[in-house]
């Protein structure tokens, strides 16, 4: 390799900053522009309904009188109604956006449906608003992470497939010949979602399969969409931020390749650990704590590649918003892909299987890693695609102290909980309803928790509104540091 | 890693085998179980499982929307792990049989409440599942379970004296004089749902214990 190539495989490659390239950048910016919005925009307003649901919820778990005499608030509706809308609405759709932008940056082409694909979204929006309403007037189906009925998942699917094919048409009009390891990851994860959404919905709704391979699908199905969905999409955005803002190439161009298709390799047997002492064959259940185990690999390859690209820059993060979510999202990444390994032991999984111990760990997950990326990458992405800059710096603390405290908090507390919780149930000689009080302190911290992460939230949100509201208002150039002196200055520069 | 179809083919390829590992090749071995016949000691064949119907099956459908099954898991892990048996949650284990015309299939992941896989044997009475779904309170003091009131009806006792299937509630949970609770159909439904969950037929890949088994 020369060691131009050398360079191009280790960076995101848009870094030279001569004027024709800039021109182009600023180019595909634009016609990302509208759906990139409209998908971010519309995630946000599903967080903010799924983080209220999320906090009825578990207000009822620790009061269960709480708004009780109403039977679409009861716990069993609230509880898949703030999956869904998280899931489907929040992370899904700010997951294409940030997917859309990537996509084009790296492949240097301008998006090229970006009407077509706000139809879609606005698609995507409709059907996901039919099937939540369904959810709580009790037609879920019951089945963890495809409550939403079956009238309304034909529109969700039709609107992905509108999505996923004009990402992958942009990525066959790439211009850039060479491919960096962001974009293997896209192009994975928007290929993987619908060959597992579609078996879901066929064998789980359309056509049930008989007895419990409902569960051996249902199982495959939901630890994919983490797996081979907001995973890949997560770790697309993170090698693409990281070098991006620090300045320096990632570490290893091989332990990425590595990284990669040992993931690809591994991370799709995964899913029947959820049904460890279930009624299933034994192999079934062997091979996915095999290959849980296996994730040792991608995990500690790509945990190496990023925390060593980070290494003495992490001063850096004192600067730039992005790289404070980034890199927070990258360490959870880690911690919570090590818990999973450990999770998948029959040994470890006879304790905290059935306990709150699974639920703090999945937030650990999908927030602490996933979310945390997304609000990393939009910090970045959306001056961009505006031309302005973020206009509060106190709110944009306010965002990142909430949600890292707010999650650190969930997530600690819970944990332990649920392993004194499974100990507790695993002793015969203890009445299950001591148990259940065992679990209140926790259950009640996690309230709290929840509080942080919505001011987080709301401290995001507001801050998006103003800058949306300076859009009619003159340019502003965006910079990389906001708190810096210039940062500072860029931000409140009349 | 520049070539866009190797990329391609081993994205595909690596799902596939995923796909065939866990999804086709369960359905291949579990998809054509079907119940199983045997004669009991006393000479009687029987038959197990069973569909549900009628207003058991009705009450599934409750089961399902109300999401009883982010709190309840209805299956039995087996002698030695966990303390399930011990706990009384079944005789025996569960095993993919028993849940043959399960539609969906209500494994459950969570056990914020107990078990329910054999709750139809563990509760037979009527009206302690009505109490219960009422407001747990009354039967399991200390419960995180939300209570139902809108599965029933609060109503004045009729002049032909009060009703029969009334709820007997006393205490701080008694209503004014003159009225009466009595049950919805869908409690009645999903009542008759809970009284006809129970794994207590012998199976050969999942026999009871023997002592159990001569009690029967």
């Amino acid at each position: 390799m020369s060691s131009t190539n050398t360079l191009k495989a280790l960076m995101p490659g848009d870094v030279q900053s001569d004027p024709a390239r800039r021109a182009m950048l600023a180019e595909i910016d634009a016609s990302c522009r509208v759906p990139v919005l409209f998908f971010v925009v519309s995630g946000l307003m599903w967080l903010l309904l799924g983080t209220l649901l999320a906090l009825v919820a578990s207000i009822k778990l620790h009061n269960p009188e709480f708004l009780a005499a109403w039977e679409w608030l009861t716990f069993g509706r609230v509880r898949p109604a703030h999956l869904n809308t998280v899931i489907y609405g929040f992370a899904s759709q700010t997951g294409i956006g940030v997917t859309l932008w990537l996509m084009c940056r790296l492949c240097r082409v301008p998006f090229p449906a970006p009407g077509l694909t706000t139809v879609a979204a606005l698609f995507w929006n409709l059907g996901l608003t039919i099937g939540v309403v369904g959810i709580l007037v009790g037609d879920s189906t019951a089945i963890e992470w495809l409550e939403l009925p079956r009238y309304s998942t034909p529109i969700l699917f039709f609107s992905y497939a509108l999505v996923a094919v004009w990402s992958v048409i942009t990525f066959r009009l790439r211009r850039e010949r060479h491919l960096y390891v962001s974009q293997w990851y896209l192009l994975a994860a928007l290929l993987w979602f619908p060959w597992l959404y579609a078996t879901a919905q066929i064998m789980l709704l359309i056509e049930p399969v008989r007895g419990v391979v409902q569960a051996s699908v249902n199982w495959w199905f939901a630890h994919n969409v983490l797996g081979l969905w907001f995973t890949p999409i997560g770790l697309g955005a993170i090698y693409y931020f990281i070098p991006k803002v620090v300045g320096r190439p990632i570490h290893s161009y091989y332990l990425s390749v590595l990284g990669f298709w040992s993931l690809a390799l591994f991370y799709n047997w995964n899913g029947l650990h959820h049904l460890i002492g279930g009624p299933m064959p034994a192999w079934m259940i062997t091979v996915s704590v095999v290959a849980s185990v296996m994730m040792l690999i991608p995990v500690i390859t790509v945990a190496i590649n990023h925390h060593f690209t980070m290494v003495g820059h992490f001063g850096k993060l004192r600067h730039s918003p992005t790289l404070r979510f980034i890199v927070f999202g990258a360490m959870a990444y880690t911690l919570t892909s090590l818990q999973g390994v450990a999770n998948s032991l029959r040994s470890y999984s006879e304790i905290v299987h059935f306990t709150h111990h699974t639920v703090a760990h999945a937030h650990l997950g999908v927030y602490g890693f996933f979310t945390m990326v997304m609000f990393g990458s939009l910090y970045y992405i959306v001056p961009r695609i505006t031309q302005r800059e973020w206009p509060s710096l106190a709110l944009i603390s306010v965002h990142f102290w909430g949600c890292a405290l707010g999650l650190i908090l969930y997530v600690v507390p819970l944990s332990y909980g649920g392993i004194l919780q499974g100990l507790g149930m695993n002793d015969a000689s203890i009445p299950f309803l001591k148990v259940v009080e065992g679990t209140l302190p926790w259950l009640r911290i996690r309230t709290g928790a929840g509080l942080l992460l919505a001011l987080g939230h709301v401290a995001f949100v507001v801050n998006l509104g103003w800058l949306l509201c300076r859009v009619f208002g003159p340019y502003r150039k965006p910079v990389v540091e906001l708190f810096t002196e210039t940062g500072t200055a860029a931000v409140t520069a009349k | 890693m520049n070539y866009g179809p190797l990329l391609f083919l081993g994205i595909l390829f690596t799902l596939a085998s995923s796909w065939v590992g866990l999804v086709l090749m369960p359905n291949r071995q579990l998809g054509a179980l079907t119940a199983n016949t045997s004669t009991n000691d006393t000479g009687v064949v029987v038959v197990y499982p069973q569909p549900r119907h009628g207003e058991a099956q009705q009450g599934a459908e409750h089961y399902r929307s109300l999401g009883c099954v982010y709190c309840h898991s209805q299956q039995v892990r087996p002698e030695g792990f966990g303390s399930d048996i011990e706990r009384g949650w079944g005789r025996r284990r569960t095993v993919s049989r028993d849940y043959l015309y399960d539609k969906p299939v209500m494994l459950g992941t969570s056990r914020t409440g107990p078990d329910l896989t054999n709750i139809g044997e563990r509760q037979s009475s009527h009206d302690w599942h009505y109490s219960h779904l009422y407001n747990p309170q009354i039967t399991s003091k200390g419960s995180v379970m939300p209570p139902y009131p809108f599965l029933f009806e609060k109503r004045r006792v009729p002049a032909s004296g009060p009703s029969s299937d009334a709820l007997k509630l006393s205490g701080e949970f008694a209503v004014e004089d003159g009225w009466e609770v009595v049950p919805r159909p869908q409690a009645r439904q999903l009542v008759e749902y809970l009284r006809s969950l129970k794994t207590t037929v012998d199976l050969p890949e999942a026999p009871l214990p023997k002592a159990a088994a001569v009690e029967e």
